[in-house]
């Protein structure tokens, strides 16, 4: 399959069912996509898939041919998003984070906090009840 | 040394890992791989109680490796308080989920698709915590004389109270990886266990009694920990046993990480408990006589039911001064997956009831439920259930009334009360509640715990600053920034020279367990005295001179008690904890008249938490720690069935999303600990003590008359006229 990785042109050479969460981790070692529950409830797994945000671990790799792909390590470390979720208490335990601010990205600028809380509600986090998450993407 | 660094404590400086997790530079335990990693299934059982007959594997075994009980080098046990829990069951089977052997693959599709069989001889189980003959625990604190104080009552009021089981659903699994060899300075013999974990040195001791090893061969490494909540406090020294076994027999690193369905059907849960209240009280509402029994589930073994029960019961009377209490509390054993540590720890269980329980005394007073509480909670100068006499550092009165202000409690109750009247029953509009609750929450471990523990941390002196050394985790709470803040400040140099060292048994000290509240109050004022002497120590020299000048320096300090703090563990008096945080939660309900589906709609919360090291984080623990608590009060159901967790997934086992979860008002007030680092208490555990209760009360407000959680639509209707 050939795929933009992080707006990188791929050919990978993989199972065309092979779960795309897998696909990245394991052959392309990009491990900051994280498995939650492996059933699309928690949104740990989420990437963007031409710009829409998929739980990867509900997506067979073949859904991503000719696909542009985004995971968190083509977000860079300078984005907004990720400094303000270090700044203002957005990212606690991490694991949740990666998919929680790609999810983020998806709203595009200034989302407004109702837009916020729609569109992270496929986005558990166990850590920090999602106010310093609104508050992290409301400042970025 | 010139101390113009700019004080760290008190300010939101950047988390220590803040930008490794928000860029996906943080490694789990299951991002890291080794050279020849084989993977590890953990075969259990589907009984709830009985005898394993015979296991036979079917199909081609070729690849794969068998570890059962036999090859257990040490003791046949999961070390930890009665070590009655064996690590893989030899014979007898006491749960559903029960480890009985694992298999060992590098292929995890073929690991997947083995199957063995298991023939049992079942026996009878029994799930009823009340009628179950063994006891893992029991204890009694009494204080005055309760027949004496139902003398003087003019009311008495019974309950009981309820409450369920809850996962701690920390986003990441359980996992480990065993490496053979213990790596340091070369060591072939031994293991190094790398995982998920919240306490490096239970898992450490836990391995050297099942696998016969002196300390210096196991080494035991904490990886980046995607949430704890207690429930990485005692597990993962039996998944790292497993790991640990299969790799000392294949002779090659083996990794373990449950998915989410294992996790949730064999790891722990929060105590489900059945507490009765009876209650001596005057007209005017204050209380002659409270006495409480309870009883915990324990599950099929003891793991950690006896300080679950203590915490529980020590908290069982709330924040509420009497002169005559009795209180009888036990854990049993039933035959369930066995119940553990999850944040709290027996407290959010017993103020449950506590605090339930007072809205009812106040309703058959006719007294409003702020009158009933001011006039009973505890202020400083009073004494608690134990016996022990309040310092100036508790601050019962001053949150509730704070809360009281913030939300104009009486007003807001008035204004909902007439929006619930005759008129609009049965109209489409929902009804609508408010309540409160008031609670408080000891920091650090229980009575003599600390003094037992004697956690050391030690201070390494750097080129720029200094590295900490302690096997305190960071599980996403903070751990490492808010140590490193309180260095930074004792020791006079910037935050950002503060280095921590990776909680690593081979090269940390045991600072004790990541749990109760006590790594800010208890692991941080270690650290602080650390500092202050290595401060001392420099004179007017700068770190670099210093090294240059004198060679390395590493400070290494010990617990140490503060004067006049007594504990008789027998008789169960005297001073319980070093400090208490203090709290007040309030919260307002919707409940659709048709569905009977709760909404909690605002939510406001005082804590007093002596001093917030780092705001941020503080506030993170209590918004985190309250929709933990509110999740628990109306949504979280672990539904057991013939002994198994019958919705072991996310789709069907229901955490708070950012739906679910009402805006929070959070108010941090500090009334500093004089032994505690710049004044701290712990924050932890106690916002997950209030939203339960205080949601009840709102229920009761709107007209339903519950007394137990999870609130679902289903017992709602059962209770509504």
């Amino acid at each position: 399959m050939r795929l933009i990785l992080n707006g990188k042109r791929r050919e990978l050479n993989v199972h065309p069912l092979k779960r795309l969460l897998d696909v990245l981790r394991e052959d392309c070692a990009l491990t900051g996509t994280k498995e939650g529950c492996g059933e699309g409830e928690c949104g740990a797994c989420t990437v963007l898939l031409d710009g829409a945000p998929v739980n990867s671990c509900l997506v067979p790799a073949a859904h991503a041919d000719g696909a542009r792909l985004m995971t968190i390590e083509g977000l860079g470390g300078r984005h907004r998003l990720q400094r303000a979720f270090v700044e203002h208490g957005g990212a606690q335990c991490g694991i949740c984070t990666p998919g929680m601010i790609l999810a983020a990205v998806a709203l595009g600028p200034k989302p407004s906090l109702n837009a916020i809380k729609v569109g992270l509600a496929g986005n558990l986090c166990r850590c920090t009840g999602y106010s310093a998450i609104y508050r992290s993407i409301r400042q970025a | 040394m010139a101390s113009r660094a700019a004080k760290a404590v008190g300010r939101n400086v950047l988390r220590k890992e803040g930008h490794a997790k928000v860029t996906g530079a943080a490694r789990y335990i299951d991002d890291l791989t080794f050279p020849g990693l084989l993977h590890a299934r953990t075969i259990r059982s589907t009984i709830p109680a009985g005898q394993i007959a015979k296991v036979r594997f079917k199909g081609d075994r070729a690849g794969f490796t068998l570890v059962d009980h036999h090859d257990i080098p040490g003791r046949n046990i999961v070390a930890l308080i009665d070590d009655d829990q064996p690590c893989l069951a030899e014979r007898a089977i006491r749960h559903v989920a029960e480890p009985i052997l694992l298999l060992v693959h590098e292929d995890r599709e073929k690991l997947r698709a083995a199957e063995v069989q298991i023939d049992y001889r079942p026996s009878t189980p029994n799930y009823d915590p009340e009628t179950s003959a063994i006891a893992f625990k029991s204890i009694a604190i009494d204080k005055g004389n309760v027949d004496e104080g139902f003398a003087a009552a003019d009311v008495i009021v019974d309950g009981e109270y309820r409450t369920g089981l809850q996962e701690q659903l920390y986003i990441e699994t359980n996992g480990v990886i065993a490496v053979p060899g213990h790596g340091v300075a070369g060591g072939d013999d031994g293991i190094t266990v790398y995982g998920s974990m919240q306490c490096p040195y239970y898992v450490h001791r836990a391995l050297m009694i099942l696998l016969g090893l002196p300390a210096e061969q196991v080494r035991v490494i904490q990886t980046e920990t995607g949430g704890g909540f207690g429930g990485k406090e005692e597990y993962p020294s039996m998944i790292a046993g497993h790991a640990a076994l299969a790799a000392l027999k294949t002779g090659r690193p083996v990794k373990l990480v449950y998915d989410r369905v294992e996790d949730m059907l064999a790891t722990t849960k929060r105590h489900p408990s059945i507490i009765r209240h009876r209650t001596g009280v005057t007209r005017d509402g204050r209380l002659t006589a409270m006495d409480i029994d309870a009883v915990l589930d324990g599950g099929a073994y003891a793991t950690l039911s006896a300080v679950v029960l203590s915490r529980g019961m020590i908290h069982a009377a709330g924040p509420y001064r009497c002169d005559h209490v009795r209180i009888r509390g036990r854990a049993t054993m039933t035959n369930t997956p066995p119940n553990g540590a999850f944040r709290g720890f027996g407290a959010p269980q017993t103020q449950f009831a506590a605090d339930v329980h007072m809205d009812r005394i106040a309703e058959r007073l006719g007294l409003d439920p702020v009158r009933v509480r001011e006039i009973n909670a505890l202020r400083p100068g009073d004494t608690t259930a134990t016996g022990q006499r309040l310092g100036a550092d508790s601050s019962a009165l001053r949150v509730l009334r704070e809360a009281v202000k913030r939300t104009d409690f009486k007003k807001r109750r008035r204004a909902l009360a007439s929006s619930n009247g005759p008129a609009e029953a049965g109209r489409h509009t929902p009804a609508r509640g408010i309540g409160l609750s008031l609670f408080f929450h000891g920091s650090g471990f229980t009575g003599a715990g600390e003094v037992k523990l004697a956690s050391k941390a030690s201070l390494a002196l750097t080129g720029r600053g200094a590295r900490i050394h302690v096997a305190s985790t960071e599980i996403g709470q903070g751990t490492r920034t808010m140590l490193a803040q309180i260095v930074a400040d004792a020791l006079g140099v910037p935050y950002e020279h503060i280095d921590v060292n990776a909680a690593d048994t081979g090269e940390v000290p045991d600072s004790g367990p990541t749990v109760a509240s006590r790594t800010c109050m208890i692991v941080g004022r270690i650290l602080q005295r650390c500092a202050e002497e290595m401060r001392g120590r420099l004179g007017s020299l700068t770190p670099r001179q210093y090294l240059r000048k004198f060679g390395p320096l590493t400070i290494t300090k010990q617990y140490e008690r503060p004067a006049g703090m007594v504990w008789d563990d027998t008789l169960y008096k005297g001073d319980a904890y070093g400090s208490y945080g203090w709290g007040c939660d309030v919260v307002e309900v919707e409940v659709d008249r048709d569905t009977f589906e709760v909404k909690a709609t605002a939510f406001t919360t005082v804590h007093e938490i002596g001093k917030a090291i780092h705001p941020t984080l503080a506030l993170g623990q209590i918004e985190g720690g309250s929709a933990q608590g509110l999740g628990y009060a109306l949504l979280e159901d672990v539904v057991m069935r013939d002994g198994r967790m019958t919705n072991a997934t996310l789709t069907n086992y229901i955490i708070p999303t950012s739906l679910d979860t009402p805006p929070m008002k959070v108010v941090l007030l500090e009334n500093p600990y004089p032994h505690g680092p710049s004044g701290a208490k712990g924050v932890g555990e106690m916002p997950i003590d209030g939203p339960a209760p205080a949601v009840i009360n709102a229920l009761r407000h709107a007209g339903f008359d519950l007394r137990e959680i999870p609130a679902t639509p289903e017992k709602i209707m059962a209770v509504a006229s």
